[in-house]
Parts: C-alpha cells; structure tokens; sequence
C-alpha cells in the first residue's frame, strides 16, 4: 500500500550509537524508502521525542504522517506492513516462520542484549569471564537459530536479508566494538562459524554500508562515557571528603 | 490447516488462557496437554527447550513458543474472526500496548502487590498507578480495548480482567481501584464474555492457588527486588 494519496512523509527519531535505532535505519534502507533522519541528543531529549514516546521517551521512534510508531522490532514490522508493495517482504510468508521469527527476535532482545550489559558495567576480571561466558551461550543458542532459519541458505530470511536479520544485524558494529574494546568475539569460527560467515555477508550489504556507524567510533563512545563516569566519581569522592 | 492442534499448558497460567482464547475466538479444536510445572515432560522440554515454559502450541509438526507469538500465530494460520487489526498503525499500536503490559508493567505491578509494605512497595504502587492510567485512557470509552469485541489487546491484558482481582483479595492490596471506572468495566465484560469463560479459571479455584503459594510468593518477589 505504498504512496497512498500524498502522504508517506517519514522521519526517524534516532542517535548514532543505538543498535535499536540501527534495525530501523536498515530496514528502511531495504525497503528503499525516503525519510527524515533526526539525531537526537538523549541527554536533551527534543519535545518532538517526548511528544511522540511520552511513555518510554526512546529512540527509534518513527512518525509516518505525523502518527508516532515506537519499539524497534515493532517498527520493523510496521515498515513491513504499511510498504508491503516496496523492496522484499521483510517478514516470511509461512505463519509457522513467521512465528519462529519473532521467537527468535524476543529472544535477542530478553537474551542478547542483557548478556552484554554485564561486561561493560564488570569491574573485576572473574566478574568479566563470567559475563562472557554468558553471551557465548547466547551465541550458541543463535547458531543453532541460524541453522534452523536459514536452512543452508545465507540469511536467516533465507537467500534474502529479512527481519531477523535485521533484529540481529542492529548489533553489528557494537560486536566489532566490544571485540575492539574487551578483546572479546562475539561471533568466532571455532563456536558460531555459521554467525561469522553471516555478519561479514550482512555488513557488506549496500542498505547496511549506508547507514552502519563505524565501530571505531562506537569505541571511541564507550571511552568518553567511561572517563565522564569516573569523573563524576572522582568529584563524588572529593566531596566525600 | 487439518493438522491436529495441541496446546501444552497449566492450570492457571494467564500465559496459557491468552493462548485458549485465541485458539477459541478462531474455532479451533485443541487438546489441551496438561502440563505438572514442578516436573516438567520431556514433550515440554523437547519442545520449548530455551525457555521450558508453557504455552506451548503444537499444530501438527511445528511448535510455537511464547504466548504473544503463538496468539500471532493463530490469528495469521486459522481462519475466521481476526484478532489483530487489519491496518498496519492498528497493528503496531496493539503490539505496542501489549509489549507495555508484558515489559514495563507487570514487574512493578507484581512487585506492588507481592512485597510488604514500605518504601519500596509504596515506589512499585505509584509506578503501577501511573501504568494503569495509560491503559484507562487507551480504553478511551470503547467496550473492549480493541473496539466492539475483543482483539489482541484485550487478550493480551486478560490478567489485568482476571488474575489481578484474586491477588488483590489475597494480598490486600488494592491496584485497579475506583479511580479506573473503563478498566473495570472492561473487566467484567472480558470475563463475562462466552468465548473467554470457556478458558477462565475460576475465581474460586485460583484464590485457593495464591492463598497456598502466598509465602512463597512474598520471598520470591524479596528475590526479585534483589535483580
């Protein structure tokens, strides 16, 4: 249902770093379609976020014809649904792979992204293991996803990129970013070889490439933020004192 | 689809009720798999085995897992009455609601109800009034949350209608009180409605449930504060 009747204007309300964000630049990079990028400072949150996600106040949050659609997987979806007529269905046509679709993309976001939030915040080397133990796990677990999903095909959408890649694929140059930044792969050949062989085919696709930060930069982020953070903390301390 | 559909789940599980409804709403015949939780089949395990809960439906060969993909599911491989909206915004705003209820909602409401008084309660009550606020205004006037009868949404906050009201008596713990008229009067219309009695656990039988696991419930939410 695509360009009905002079409407389709599109804006993203996003930030940079956010692989959230990223899932639905991607998307709508595949689905070829035009929209307003707005980068939002989330220290400073714009009236237009907060009118628009009163509830969360989060990035991404789409507004298609000034009607607010928020929670990246569920933009996804919507971008499916609302431009069924551009680029490749997003979502499978079978109902059954549709479901084990969306099973899988909860799972990457109640799993995955909690596995990582431990080995930024470990302030000990045990602390550190045991988190990274954790997300291998998580990465076997998706092997085995993507084994089922792809069925010797390339994607988890089969021979073309699909929602739970792109769910997945949100995640790219953070896991190029925590390898930089922990010396910890996410994805290794001995583990998860089918997981390596995915990530560099999905980085190499021209709608990733145009919108994937460099990881370099996310690096560069996670240093500022961790100097900011001790600053604060040394200020604390004096205080204390 | 002539494959035979199954349903594993527990006696009492809103989770399961959510996935009943769906099966009924469409006419769908079922066996219902009675699952012990205490100790768990190897059919559980062998089909839900990342996250060995129920629901779990089995229609012929496949398995689907999680309540809100298997009512999904449902809507999208059975014919008659559609439980998503037809449009996409609807659709998203229906998703978006219910990933509300099940994500930012039902921790602090747990936890308001489950722990005893004092500060920390009192901080999960307020959060927990203010999330109910929300639902009341998406309520706005309708009889069911998804219009005239009943859609993805309602089933989705099937708890809120149900369950919420039995942990309230036994608790003492009042959550959904005067101040949200359409969330009880949307109560008593999903629970009054002849599809859903057909899967509803009666008031009588899961008071007897709580009021047994009432201890173990308070430690257990102790626990959860701790996460």
């Amino acid at each position: 249902m695509a360009g009905g009747g002079g409407g389709d204007e599109l804006k993203l309300l996003g930030m940079w770093a956010s692989p959230f964000a990223l899932r639905v630049r991607i998307a709508l990079s595949l689905k070829g379609l035009s929209y307003e990028y707005v980068e939002e400072d989330l220290k400073s949150k714009s009236e237009l976020l907060l009118s628009s996600n009163p509830v969360h106040k989060l990035v991404p949050v789409l507004i298609h014809d000034g009607k607010p659609v928020c929670e990246s997987r569920i933009i996804v979806e919507y971008i499916d649904e609302a431009f069924s007529g551009d680029g490749e269905s997003l979502l499978p046509a079978d109902p059954h792979d549709r479901a084990v679709a969306r099973f899988w993309a909860s799972y990457i976001d109640e799993k995955m992204f909690t596995a990582w939030m431990p080995i930024f915040a470990a302030k000990t080397e045990e602390e550190k293991a045991e988190a990274t133990n954790r997300t291998f796990e998580v990465a076997e677990t998706l092997e085995r996803a993507l084994r089922e999903c792809s069925r010797g095909k390339p994607f988890f959408g089969g021979d073309a990129v699909g929602y739970l890649d792109v769910v997945l694929g949100g995640f790219a140059a953070w896991v190029y970013a925590i390898e930089e930044l922990f010396g910890l792969k996410q994805f290794d050949a001995a583990r998860t070889p089918l997981l390596v062989a995915w990530l560099q085919r999905f980085v190499e696709l021209d709608a990733v490439k145009e919108v994937m930060p460099d990881s370099g930069s996310l690096v560069e982020l996670h240093k500022a933020r961790q100097a900011q953070a001790a600053a604060a903390a040394d200020d604390d301390d004096d205080e204390a004192n | 689809m002539d494959d035979p559909v199954k349903l594993i789940g527990a006696f009492g599980s809103p989770f399961v009720h959510r996935a009943e409804v769906a099966l009924r709403i469409k006419g769908v015949a079922y066996e219902f798999i009675h699952e012990n939780l205490d100790d768990k089949s190897d059919l559980l395990l062998a089909k839900n085995p990342i996250h060995k809960k129920v629901p779990v439906l089995l229609h012929g060969d496949r398995a689907i897992c999680e309540s809100l993909v298997i009512v999904e599911y449902v809507d999208e491989a059975f014919a008659g009455p559609p439980i998503l909206p037809a449009d996409p915004y609807g659709r998203a705003m229906a998703r978006f609601w219910a990933h509300f209820i099940d994500h930012k909602s039902s921790r602090p409401s747990w936890l308001a109800l489950w722990l005893d008084d004092g500060e920390e309660q009192k901080g999960f009550l307020k959060e927990t009034k203010e999330n109910l606020a929300l639902l009341e205004a998406q309520l706005e006037g309708k009889r069911f949350f998804a219009g005239d009868s009943i859609g993805y949404l309602d089933i989705v906050a099937s708890g809120l209608a149900h369950w919420i009201g039995v942990v309230e008596e036994v608790t003492g713990v009042s959550l959904v009180g005067d101040e949200y008229p359409a969330l009880r009067r949307w109560s008593k219309e999903y629970t009054s409605d002849e599809t859903v009695k057909q899967c509803l656990p009666s008031r009588e039988h899961l008071t007897t449930i709580f009021a047994g696991k009432k201890e173990k419930l308070k430690t257990a939410a102790r626990m959860m504060l701790q996460q």
